[in-house]
């Protein structure tokens, strides 16, 4: 630390510039803190980037599409050079989205780019919610982020469907004629949101232009805010880990931001916009030009939406047709019923953090994830839940399966409804014993060593498989994770031998924490005890 | 199933007995050729009707019945048009193999000069639609924007955006248009075959017949650009979503794995 | 409810996380760390030479590609349609743009993060975690000084003005609440009527001609409109999503219901052609079993007997439109539909 000869040397140019900006925004104390702050590597990590990056991709070319995009229901002639089109009358936005696909040089690619990029980023958000979900990652501290990331998906959805709406082809305007016949079956109200929502009656002029700012601003106004914050408690909670030697609670075991995970999540961000720019180049998605404007008196079969509104679509089809006419009002149940259940759906896993927490009365911070199988009811309630999604997208797509399959539509239906109900529960069951069993599996590689699939023949004849002791660290990491014991009611007499009252509340917690902690329903890990019983007494025997 | 093995054999039966009577027609034909023109056309009306009886007897009587009066098996065929012959069995559906909820589409088993001879002996029942001829059903120079558009008002709830069928009630479907001639379509339209309604020219004259032929083959033909490139069965979300899933998110998750992956380390040396 | 909080028993210990001479003691203590293992690269300079190539290599071909990009954007027409096996007719420069594109960021990509696998450091390091919660102390100066705040502000001692605030601040986001009632027009009546009223011919959607009614066989399906609305007609959408028509012919002796057959023309049948589950245009008819389905939903009806829902999610019939005949035979309503069309809605009764 020289500092005479260093403040007369002129400092280099970089360094010239990082003082300025510190002496403005402080950016060495934010640098001190995080440019060599430790990321933990695995692939399951980088779910979460595929959708951060597919996000910034459809930001970037849904930037490039509004150049050319008229969000305008007047209508028009068509004049353009996709042939089966000419002089069809349409909107301008159908017109519009012709020209971006046959008359703009590229447009049809960041088209595609975009949409695909559309679907990607709500399939990785899914299967990263699953991650989180299944290695228990939701714990204390990071609800919040949780719910920050339940958002993103929520929002996702309606940002992606008011966006396949703006080309008012004839599918997509199918789907806004769903949506507001579905708006309209809400009790009270729905006549009225229906015409504020619309301008009027069904269709009218404005819908399009109204999908258009609520598509380009409000949503992704929004979820650019939720992105950033997630980033920001992501940065904050510092990532969680894996159990593994040397991982413990209070530290993050990986490689620092810079330059390893700088480079790996950069690069990441140019590999997924290249997997999505060939994919664009070579597959055709959304081809509105053979779809049609839209038309209220017109009509296609294969009418689905997008993939992550097809639960949706399958619990309005499976439904049954129910609707209550009383006191000169009518009750359409068979369309808000399954309104509500797909609230209640979304709402299910939004909630679940909060009541496992009450569950498990836990206040403590959890940093090292859980492997599914040490935590089986979670695992099972998470797998049912995924199979009852995946039944309403069978429910969803059912005309597409009945003519792929040869099977009829009416018995795709009853399968997808009963199967709603009988599939969870069957998930549920299996993934439990599947829990359970690969729980005990563990228990016996640690006492027993791993099977080596040498066999050897002892003195006397007998035959056995000589099984090889785990190293210490693979104990280790095979005995990390943490059991619960399950909550007792407590005594219902308190100390002073007065009776206590029971809230249901409480009657019902050591219920739910039975079914989680209880006898049988998680495999006691191996005990230091045992280990050293079967490692000394049997003398290698196994 | 003894049933239906020798109901089967029916077709292989006509086969045999078809040649023959191809034998027989040409040198009856050699026969009366010199005749005058008139006579000849009446003749071999005549004639094709006999032939087209003797074809019906062995391949479609069994169902239909001997004077095509229709059975529990098939139904009467009096007045359904040499039209609806020529599509039902240029396309292979008839002969039926089995019953079910729909006669699916076959090989062809019979020639065409042997469907014209069964058209001309159920015409011969009663009158109805008339097989339509080349100028009739030709899309050529036919208003295909025009088309797209009749073609979404009558056509797509069922054959689907570009005619890639989809499914009707209880196993049935509407099939896809892809190897459908404009003839069979022009067909199609004019008889109603099956569970499909028809569209007679008293609501859907010939010319709009015409533009939605031009319009179905325009866009599902062998030269139909995909500019977008693979169309993916042209089935619209659910094909779009099975391949974003399975090899979109595939592929990243593959190349993750990569970037995640821990470098080979060098042999304890 | 929560307030009986689970005593700390049920919770597990923690793991012992237990150094050198304790891995004796407890078989599942963690061993820490292991050891850093070089790879091949960092032993082997020819290895991370040829890792350094690659790099290049996968950056120039990025550049090569962007050239590619470029040169494919000036070369192709936006018409140009070229057959590539096996994908079809694509768009020459939807494919070479999108795969120049592609590869030019893909190698990038690629470059960096063989670089980071290869060359950059791959030694594991452990940062420390601290406690997200904030020390008792900290927490104790931060309620102290938040009770000097609202001491400061006396908003406890004079709650007039905390609730001529509270009020002020509930009431003002009421104006954009008010303001949102531009959107549209009020519901009154308007579900409730379609176009169609007494002596309005049927037009063909195909023709723009009157139907007659020997047009219509048995067996057919056609489509129709109210004389007078033109697709030009600036509400053309409106109107038609209402008063569109699916037209059939059955045997009166195969019509089921009574009233259908009452407001038929000789087993012409006029229904409305939205559905009356959420509005798609139902149109799949299956001229044998006179069921029509559905396709976005497939609610199934028969149209044999009263449009009567015989499956699906659909809650009531199809509404039929009562038709006769006019004078010069062509097929014409005899008034509107009796019920609204399309989707039930609360008002609907």
């Amino acid at each position: 630390m020289s500092t005479t000869t260093d403040a007369k040397r002129k400092a280099p140019a970089g360094e010239r510039v990082a003082d300025w900006a510190d002496g403005r925004l402080g950016i060495y104390s934010l640098a001190k803190a995080n440019m060599r702050k430790i990321f933990p590597d695995h692939w399951s990590f980088m779910l979460g980037e595929i959708c951060l990056y597919s996000f910034i991709i459809i930001i970037l070319t849904g930037v490039y599409l509004t150049l050319f995009f008229h969000p305008s229901m007047n209508e028009v002639h068509y004049h353009g050079s996709y042939v089966p089109m000419q002089g069809i009358r349409m909107t301008e936005a159908y017109a519009s989205t012709l020209d971006i696909s046959f008359d703009v040089r590229g447009g049809l690619l960041i088209r595609q780019i975009h949409h695909w990029a559309a679907l990607i980023f709500i399939a990785g958000m899914f299967v990263h919610m699953m991650r989180v979900f299944f290695t228990g990652a939701f714990r204390k501290p990071r609800e919040i982020n949780w719910l920050f990331g339940f958002l993103l998906f929520a929002l996702g959805m309606f940002t992606g469907f008011t966006g396949y709406s703006l080309p008012d082809d004839l599918l997509s305007g199918t789907g806004v004629r769903f949506t507001q016949g579905a708006i309209l079956s809400v009790p009270i109200v729905g006549t009225y949101i229906s015409m504020f929502l619309f301008g009027g009656e069904f269709p009218g002029h404005d819908i399009i232009a109204r999908f258009y700012s609520i598509h380009i601003l409000l949503l992704p106004g929004i979820m650019l805010g939720l992105v950033v914050a997630h980033l920001i408690l992501v940065f904050y909670h510092k990532h969680t880990q894996f159990p593994g030697p040397g991982r413990t609670n209070k530290n993050v075991v990986g490689m620092p931001l810079l330059p390893v995970y700088m480079a790996k999540a950069g690069g990441f961000f140019f590999l997924v916009f290249g997997v999505i720019a060939v994919i664009a180049a070579l597959f055709t998605i959304n081809p509105i030009w053979a779809l049609g404007p839209y038309r209220p008196d017109q009509v296609s079969t294969g009418a689905q939406p997008d993939w992550y509104m097809g639960f949706a679509e399958g619990l309005v089809r499976v439904m049954p047709g129910w609707e209550i006419n009383l006191w000169g009002h009518t009750l359409v149940l068979g369309v808000f019923i399954p309104l509500v259940v797909f609230g209640l759906v979304l709402a299910a896993i939004a909630v679940y953090p909060f009541i496992e927490s009450w569950i498990t009365g836990d206040k403590r911070e959890h940093h090292i994830l859980d492997r599914p199988r040490n935590a089986p009811t979670r695992t099972a309630l998470g797998v049912a839940w995924v199979t009852s999604y995946m039944v309403m997208l069978i429910g969803g797509g059912n005309d597409i399966f009945a003519t792929h399959l040869h099977m009829s539509i009416n018995s795709i239906t009853w399968f997808v409804r009963i199967f709603y109900f009988v599939g969870p529960v069957i998930a549920f069951i299996v993934t439990k014993r599947i829990c359970m069993g690969l729980q005990r599996r563990d228990r016996d590689k640690v006492l027993h060593g791993r099977e080596s699939g040498i066999i050897k023949r002892l003195p006397h004849g007998e035959f056995v498989e000589i099984h090889e002791p785990l190293s210490q660290s693979q104990r280790y990491s095979l005995t990390a994770h943490e059991q619960y014991e399950p909550a007792e009611v407590g005594p219902a007499v308190d100390e002073n031998g007065v009776e206590r009252k029971l809230t249901r509340g409480e009657k019902l917690r050591a219920k739910l924490s039975k079914g989680y902690f209880g006898e049988g329903n998680q495999v006691p890990k191996a005990t230091a005890e045992e280990y050293r019983e079967i490692s000394s007494g049997h003398g290698g025997h196994h | 199933m003894k049933k239906l093995s020798a109901r089967r054999r029916h077709p292989l039966a006509a086969v045999v007995v078809l040649l023959l009577a191809l034998a027989a027609t040409g040198g009856l034909y050699a026969a009366f050729a010199p005749a005058s023109k008139a006579q000849a056309d009446e003749t071999a009306q005549s004639l094709a009707i006999e032939e087209g009886k003797k074809l019906y007897s062995v391949g479609c009587a069994s169902c239909h019945g001997t004077g095509g009066q229709g059975t529990t098996d098939g139904p009467s065929l009096v007045g359904v048009g040499s039209a609806a012959v020529d599509f039902q069995v240029a396309t292979g559906r008839m002969p039926a193999q089995q019953p079910g909820a729909q006669v699916p589409k076959k090989p062809v088993i019979y020639d065409q000069a042997q469907i014209d001879q069964l058209a001309a002996y159920v015409a011969s029942l009663g009158p109805g639609p008339v097989t339509p001829t080349e100028k009739q059903y030709n899309p050529e120079g036919a208003d295909i924007a025009r088309g797209g558009d009749l073609w979404r008002t009558n056509c797509a709830q069922c054959h689907n955006f570009t005619g890639e069928g989809g499914a009707l009630t209880k196993g049935k479907y509407a099939p896809s248009l892809e190897d459908s001639t404009p003839k069979q379509i022009y067909e199609a339209m004019q008889t109603g075959p099956q569970n499909m309604p028809s569209f007679p020219d008293t609501t859907m004259p010939e010319k709009e017949k015409k533009d939605i032929i031009a319009y179905v083959k325009s866009v599902n033909g062998d030269e139909t650009p995909t500019p977008g490139g693979f169309a993916l069965g042209g089935l619209g979300p659910v094909s779009e979503g099975l391949f974003g899933w399975i090899f979109g998110l595939g592929a990243l998750i593959a190349v993750a794995i990569w970037v995640a992956a821990h470098t080979a380390k060098a042999k304890k040396s | 409810m929560s307030s009986n909080e689970i005593s700390d028993k049920n919770l597990p210990h923690e793991q012992g996380s237990a150094h050198g001479t304790a891995v004796a003691e407890n078989p599942f203590a963690d061993p820490g760390l292991p050891p850093h293992k070089p790879r091949i690269q960092d032993v082997d300079e020819q290895a991370a030479k040829r890792s350094e190539r690659t790099v290049a290599l996968l950056f120039t071909v990025s550049m090569l590609a962007t050239i590619g990009f470029i040169a494919s954007f000036v070369i192709f027409p936006v018409d140009e349609i070229v057959y590539v096996w096996p994908i079809g007719h694509v768009s020459a420069t939807n494919l070479s743009l999108g795969l120049t594109l592609g590869v030019a960021l893909f190698c990038i990509g690629a470059g960096a993060v063989h670089w980071a696998r290869t060359l950059m450091s791959d030694e594991e390091f452990a940062d420390d975690r601290h406690a997200i919660e904030a020390a008792p102390e900290v927490k104790a100066k931060v309620m102290t000084d938040f009770a000097d705040g609202a001491r400061e502000s006396a908003i406890g001692r004079r709650p007039l003005i905390r609730n001529t605030m509270l009020g002020a601040l509930a009431m003002v986001p009421l104006s954009g609440v008010v303001l949102l009632r531009e959107l549209g027009p009020l519901p009154e009546k308007k579900l409730f009527h379609t176009s169609w009223k007494k002596g309005l011919q049927l037009i063909n959607m195909n023709t723009n001609e009157p139907l007659r009614p020997e047009d219509v066989v048995v067996g057919s399906l056609t489509f129709a409109k109210p004389e007078g609305l033109e697709e030009d007609d600036e509400d053309f959408n409106n109107k038609i999503a209402k008063d569109a028509l699916m037209i059939v012919r059955i045997q009166p002796q195969d019509i089921k219901d009574r009233r259908e057959l009452e407001w038929s023309h000789e087993g012409i049948v006029a229904f409305s052609k939205i559905c009356t589950h959420v509005g798609c245009p139902i149109s799949l008819y299956e001229q044998q079993t006179h069921h029509v389905l559905c396709p976005c939903h497939q609610s199934t009806f028969d149209l044999s007997d009263g449009a009567r829902v015989i499956f699906g999610p659909a809650g009531h019939p199809l509404p039929q439109l009562r038709i006769g005949v006019n004078g010069e035979g062509n097929l014409e309503a005899l008034g509107d539909f009796a019920e609204p069309v399309g989707p039930a809605f609360w008002e609907r009764g």
